[in-house]
Formats: C-alpha cells, sequence, structure tokens
C-alpha cells in the first residue's frame, strides 16, 4: 500500500479463528497476493472464544477499527461457535450503539480457509472505510489517562 | 395485611417454611424483613410502597440455606424469579410466593408454571421515568449518545451497589474481580467506568426482566437500568421471546437459530 505521510494510516486488529479465517489469511500470503499492512492479526481457537472485551480493549490501546471473521455458518469446527458468537455479536453491537460507540468500526465477517482473495479484499476494504472515518481518537481519548498515569498494556 | 401476617405465621408455626422472606417498617420506607419464627409475622407488611425486589435474596444459599422458605413477590420480582428458575438457580420444591393480586387478594404459587400463567396476564410496560430518558436517548445521534453516557459514567464511583441489588447478579466470582490480569481496572476512571458498564450490560443481555432494581440502587442517580432494559426491549423479540417473561427454551446467548440476523457481517 503506497502512502505519503498526509494518508492517515488506521491500525487494525483482527480477531480470527483458527480453523477457517488463519488459514484463509495464510492462504492469501501464499497466493502471494498483496493486501494492507494494516492490520495485526490474533489467532483464536474459534469465534465463540472471541471475548468482547477484547474487542473493547484494542480501541483502548490504539486501534481504529477491529475485525472479526472465523467459519461460515455450518462450518464451525465446534460445530456451533460461530452461531453462539453471531448471537453475541448481535447483542454487542446493540449495546455499543446504545452507548454511542461507533460499530463501523468493528467489521464482522466469515472467511473460510479457502478465500485467501477475500480475506485480502476485507482487509482492503476495511482500511478505506476506516481512512474515511478517521482515527477513533473519541474512544482513545477515554483511555488517555492510563498512559499518563504509566499502566501498560495490562489495562 | 392481616391475611399475609396469618398466613405467614401459621407457614412459620407448623413448619412448611423456616423463614418469610418479606418486608417491614423502616425508617423511612419499607426495608427488607427475613421473618424466623411465628411472633416475627405481626411485622410484615406488603403494599405498593414494597418493590424491592427480594428475588436478590432467593439465591443467597447463606440465608436461605436448604429449608423451604416462602417470599414475598410483587410482579417485578416474580418476573426475576421466573428467570432465575430458567437458569437453574431454584428449586420448585423449596420456594413459595406470596403474592397479591391488583386488587390486594393474597395468593400463592409454587411453580414455574404457576408463576409464568399469572404473569402472563401483565405485560412489560415503561414507566413515566423510564419512557422519558429513553425517549430522549433515542432521538439522540450517536455522538450524542457517547456524550451522554460518558457524562453519566463519569459519576459512578464503583461501588456495585447495582450489581448487588440485581437478582440476576448472582455469580460468586465477577468478571471485576479478575485480576490476572486485571481485565476491568476496579477504582473509578472513564475507561474503566465505560468497560464495566458495557461488561455488565453484555452480561444481562437476555437475562434482565426490566426490574429496575439496579437503578434504584445506584447511589447517584445513573440510569443503568434502562441500558439493560432496552437491550431486552429490543432484542427479546428479534431472538423470539416475549419481553419481561422468562421461557423454558433457555436464555438469548445460549441458544441460537440458524437464521439469526447477520447482513451486518461481510
Ligand atoms: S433491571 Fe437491573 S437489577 Fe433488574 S434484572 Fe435488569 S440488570 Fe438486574
Ligand atoms: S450503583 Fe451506580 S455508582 Fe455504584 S457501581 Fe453501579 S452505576 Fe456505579
Amino acid at each position: 500500500m503506497m502512502s505519503d505521510s498526509n494518508t492517515f494510516e488506521p491500525k487494525i486488529v483482527a480477531f480470527v479463528c483458527n480453523w477457517c479465517t488463519y488459514a484463509g489469511a495464510d492462504l492469501t500470503g501464499t497466493s502471494r497476493l498483496k493486501y494492507a499492512t494494516n492490520v495485526k492479526i490474533v489467532r483464536f481457537p474459534c469465534t465463540g472464544r472471541i471475548d468482547f472485551l477484547f474487542l473493547l480493549k484494542s480501541f483502548a490501546q490504539g486501534a481504529d477499527a477491529v475485525i472479526v471473521s472465523g467459519c461460515h455458518p455450518n462450518d464451525c469446527h465446534y460445530t456451533s461457535g460461530n452461531f453462539h458468537a453471531r448471537r453475541r455479536w448481535i447483542a454487542f453491537r446493540a449495546i455499543l450503539d446504545l452507548m454511542g460507540i461507533d460499530v463501523r468500526r468493528i467489521q464482522f465477517s466469515w472467511v473460510s480457509a479457502a478465500e485467501g482473495a477475500k480475506w485480502a479484499d476485507l482487509v482492503n476494504n476495511t482500511v478505506s472505510d476506516i481512512r474515511a472515518l478517521g482515527p477513533y481518537t473519541e474512544y482513545q481519548k477515554v483511555a488517555e489517562y492510563l498512559e499518563k498515569e504509566g499502566f501498560d498494556g495490562e489495562a | 395485611m392481616e391475611k399475609l401476617r396469618e398466613r405467614a405465621a401459621a407457614l412459620l408455626a407448623d413448619g412448611t417454611v423456616s423463614l418469610v422472606i418479606g418486608f417491614e417498617e423502616g425508617t423511612k420506607r419499607p426495608r427488607p424483613f427475613f421473618c424466623r419464627t411465628s411472633d416475627q409475622a405481626s411485622k410484615l407488611i406488603f403494599d405498593s410502597r414494597c418493590f424491592h425486589n427480594l428475588a436478590v435474596y432467593v439465591t443467597k444459599k447463606e440465608l436461605v440455606g436448604k429449608e423451604p422458605f416462602a417470599v414475598t413477590a410483587p410482579i417485578a420480582t416474580l418476573r426475576s424469579i421466573l428467570q432465575l428458575y430458567v437458569e437453574n438457580q431454584l428449586k420448585e420444591e423449596q420456594m413459595l410466593i406470596l403474592t397479591a393480586d391488583p386488587a390486594g387478594e393474597l395468593f400463592e404459587l409454587r411453580s414455574f408454571d404457576e408463576i409464568s400463567a399469572y404473569v402472563a396476564n401483565f405485560e412489560l410496560k415503561r414507566g413515566e421515568r423510564e419512557e422519558e430518558i429513553l425517549h430522549k436517548i433515542e432521538g439522540m445521534t450517536r455522538e450524542e449518545r457517547w456524550q451522554f453516557w460518558l457524562n453519566e459514567m463519569s459519576q459512578c464511583f464503583k461501588c456495585y451497589a447495582c450489581r448487588s441489588a440485581c437478582p440476576l447478579c448472582y455469580c460468586t466470582k465477577c468478571v471485576v474481580e479478575v485480576n490476572r490480569p486485571q481485565w476491568i481496572h476496579p477504582w473509578p476512571a472513564p475507561l474503566a467506568n465505560m468497560e464495566w458498564h458495557i461488561n455488565r450490560a453484555m452480561h444481562m443481555v437476555g437475562r434482565c426482566t426490566a426490574c429496575g432494581a439496579c437503578g434504584e440502587a445506584c447511589p447517584v442517580g445513573i440510569p443503568i437500568d434502562l441500558i439493560t432494559r432496552k437491550m431486552m426491549e429490543d432484542l427479546a423479540p428479534e431472538f423470539g421471546y416475549i419481553p419481561g417473561l422468562p421461557a423454558r427454551q433457555g436464555n438469548a446467548l445460549s441458544s441460537w437459530r440458524l437464521d439469526d440476523r447477520e447482513q451486518f457481517i461481510r
């Protein structure tokens, strides 16, 4: 991704499941598809293991957006982890929206182990969406005191 | 009232129950009263001022033990009790419920099905206060909502009265006490307060019955009950539940449907 120093480069954290999206992202690499480097991938056993607090913690620590992705419905390695996760996301989005948190900054997706190109698109699209939205200073400001008071990444 | 006292005294005297959880006159308003002998039953009261949600006590093992007990419960409390049944926190044979119909006539309920059939007659409605504040919030932009809640949350000093008052917050170890790592800082601070409240709301999704006890308990008057209430109002129909009428099919977040909404998933 070419950029001059004036372009805002969003920081994005991706929470992905081991069986589908992580393997999918791997395929993106082995297929030598180029995509935005703004994303840091964190691997989980299952989308069902992705606690909503992880997402909040990412924002507090400076992420401008979060991607959450796992196996398509009916493809979960543990049968129903993604179905449980989907419900949780519906509820989580509703709560965040009520609290005034910008839900456009959380991108949910299903990316299978065979969808390397979809992963590249997902990241690229999210980066361009977030670039248009700008940094998520609104939330980061609420966490500012942590740094001032000398808390490390444990916050 | 006389009927309640007589009935409670009789239940305690013949050993049907060993405890009646009810109300007695307090300094300014009625307060919870744990009545253990028939002599004490004359202190019991039960009227419209008795709105504390006594369901918060029925899961406290150190209080109710293993013996049968009775509890006085208006509609809001009955809703909480239904939800506690759904979550397998109560035994039908251990609890007897004393309640009064809108005309003030005392009667008894003994099982999930009996309570459920009775509660089904009462639709869950917003009161004046709920309607006023929620209407205001519903009319706000996202940025305004953020400011509104930031402002409200800035008053929170983490006393956890909201948690203590909620009959459904019965975990003996709460996430805010998990300290390896310290998930949510225990002291009041902007981020820590926001995280605590989002966390509380998330843990209440599909479980809150809108009794209002948390908001009532908050010493600084943050309308936190409206967060969990609104989630219930909005999400219960989506997940196939009737708001305020917990059903045996289980909780919203412990079940799922193949056709759950997913247009937000790319
Ligand atoms: S209104 Fe508050 S106290 Fe009552 S069930 Fe909901 S979260 Fe708990
Ligand atoms: S009762 Fe009020 S002040 Fe206390 S922790 Fe709950 S919201 Fe904060």
